[in-house]
């Protein structure tokens, strides 16, 4: 696992966030920032869903519930009736941080269990909040729906606030990501995910770590629940925690490559458009499910471990195979190990 | 006089119709490589996993440096001092060589949120891996180790921690006779900086020359506790392992 901070890392960081800092104010079609401003939002909510999913190894299927509960936090603040204007931005981080504190109880219960037992405990957890959701009608509003304060912004550049702030979230996100993987808590994480029992042997603060990447996850997708929320105006309970969300988030987690920086953002990129395009294509039915499940199962198939992983194994294999070529042309001795060469390129 | 370092008293543990574990008691003194040896199922692993908090005994008590331990769990006994290794070899195959022992090497609340390695993390595992000669792969992913270099990583890792009492689950079992020689050399160095041991093993000769006392389980309890001399004329053992 490459893990410092290198100059072509900084360089693709750099230019990924310096290109989509300037597309607003470059311009282009209409549909255009609508349609990233999706795929940043499931960029940064993979991203979020991988440092639990990815880093620990639980696989949530339940973190929609989370952005549901950030999306209502926000509607229920600034309901329709008051001016919104850049407040409900401000408000964010102190959603975020209020579902990481509510979410840590449901995560040291959840996380008593494993797998897919785990999953399915997560799944539970979507259904509540959505009958809660459905059923708590003074502050909901129910099957209703609710509407946020409508945002004051010019025409022209409408989108732009919520634009920007899904890529902070993005950025965020993407950056508790790195400071994961450099830190012990990443460390701790990787050995609860290789194996829980044995990290437990060895003193690793189990639990914590377990918590700390619940919390974090949890707060991060509450937040851009919450942008959602304002963006779209009126939230109903089947859309703000729609199981759809939860299985987007992590498909492209999948996709793109569990436990890595760009994994998730990768898979975004991909499947938001794709998804965008085949909405399209086939008008608003819901038959891109079909092309979801298809894409499952050529991950599953032919890239169990998603792209970035993928690519990193047959670089490394196909340069160890050409500096075993080299030595062997050199006449060196067959029993060193190429220590050098092989590095992992994660 | 010589205090004893583990105390275990009346240890039970069944799994349905099968006692593993019966009413087992024995002492381990401090300083000693103490051998734990008996036939296949004679309940010698289901007795390190209770010791160890991997297992929830049914009954019977478990003391460790003078205290009681009332509910074991593994991290904290880690803590205290007391720990163990598998006996298929459990490292952490994609962290590196390194990681597996920065991780096994304890840290503060603070430094969990530190640097994933320190330079005082470096060179601390440089120090051990330096004692296992595995300085070279420091680097690698643990997973392109070979079966024998795991053990001796394992080994490693939990010494990093700096224990009182360490737990070997068959430390040769698969491997090869000049790894044995290795991981021999190495108890030996570590006892004499006053680490004590109890071992399960399977090969005797290894056991004879290495561990004093020996004691032999046979169906979940002791039969047979001494010098290793006296052990291999002891008839109860003879029958356990031979059948009478």
């Amino acid at each position: 696992m490459k893990l410092a901070i290198t100059r072509a890392g900084l360089i693709r960081a750099g230019v990924f966030f310096l290109i989509l800092i300037l597309v607003p104010v470059v311009g282009g079609p209409g549909w255009l920032l609508n349609t990233l401003i999706f795929t940043i939002m499931y960029a940064a909510l993979s991203s979020s869903w991988n440092l639990l999913g990815g880093y620990a190894g639980y696989p949530s299927l339940g973190h929609v519930a989370f952005f549901g509960i950030g999306a209502y936090a926000t509607a229920i603040i600034f309901t329709g009736s008051v001016y919104g204007g850049y407040a409900p931005f401000f408000v964010l981080p102190l959603i975020g941080i209020a579902v990481a504190l509510f979410s840590i109880p449901i995560g040291w219960v959840s996380m008593r269990t494993r797998a897919d037992v785990f999953a399915i405990v997560t799944i539970t957890l979507l259904f509540i909040t959505q009958t809660l959701a459905f059923n708590l009608k003074n502050f909901t509003g129910g099957a209703q729906g609710k509407s946020v304060a409508p945002a004051p912004f010019d025409v022209s550049t409408y989108d732009w606030p919520f634009y920007y702030a899904m890529l902070i979230l993005l950025a965020i996100a993407m950056g508790i990501s790195l400071y994961f993987r450099r830190s012990k808590i990443g460390l701790s994480l990787a050995t609860v995910r290789a194996d829980e029992d044995k990290a437990h042997g060895v003193g690793v603060r189990v639990t914590a770590v377990k918590l700390i990447a619940f919390a974090v996850s949890a707060g991060l997708v509450a937040m851009v629940g919450g942008v959602w929320a304002y963006y779209v105006g009126f939230i109903y309970p089947q859309f703000a925690v729609d199981p759809l969300i939860t299985i987007g988030m992590v498909l492209m987690a999948f996709l793109g490559g569990r436990g890595t920086l760009w994994g998730p953002v990768l898979g975004a990129f991909i499947l938001v458009p794709a998804q965008e395009y085949f909405a399209q294509a086939f008008g608003a039915s819901e038959l891109y499910l079909l092309a979801y499940a298809a894409v499952f199962l050529v991950i599953m198939l032919f890239l169990p471990r998603g792209i970035l992983p993928s690519i990193s194994e047959r670089l490394k294999r196909r340069r160890a195979s050409a500096a075993g070529a080299a030595r062997d042309s050199a006449n060196a001795a067959p029993t060193a190990i190429p220590t050098s060469e092989v590095k992992a390129v994660r | 006089m010589s205090e004893n370092l583990l105390e275990i008293d009346h240890l039970t543990k069944r799994f349905g119709g099968v006692t593993a574990v019966d009413e087992c008691s024995f002492t381990v003194q401090k300083g000693t490589i103490t051998a734990l040896i008996g036939p296949n199922g004679s309940g010698k692993t289901t007795a390190f996993n209770m010791i160890t908090g991997y297992l929830k005994a049914d009954s019977g008590e478990i003391r460790f440096n003078g205290e009681t331990i009332a509910r074991p769990r593994p991290a904290d006994l880690y803590r205290r001092g007391l720990s163990r290794t598998f006996q298929q070899a459990r490292i952490f195959p994609e962290l590196t060589v390194e990681e597996n022992l920065v991780v096994a090497a304890g840290y503060s609340w603070r430094q969990l949120f530190g640097r994933r390695v320190s330079e005082i993390d470096r060179e601390r595992a440089k120090k051990m891996l330096g004692e296992f000669r595995l300085e070279a792969m420091a680097q690698l992913p643990s997973a392109d180790l070979s079966y024998g270099q795991r053990k001796l990583l394992e080994f490693a890792a939990v010494l990093m921690s700096d224990p009182t009492l360490v737990l070997l689950d068959e430390p040769t079992a698969g491997v090869n006779p000049v790894m044995i020689d290795a991981m021999e050399q190495h108890i030996r160095q570590r006892h004499a900086a006053g680490v004590t041991f109890l071992i399960v093993e399977h090969d005797m000769q290894l056991v004879m020359r290495l561990c004093d006392p020996v004691i032999v389980l046979d169906h979940g309890a002791p039969i047979a506790f001494g010098s290793p001399d006296l052990i291999q004329k002891d008839t109860r053992v003879l029958e356990a392992y031979l059948g009478s």
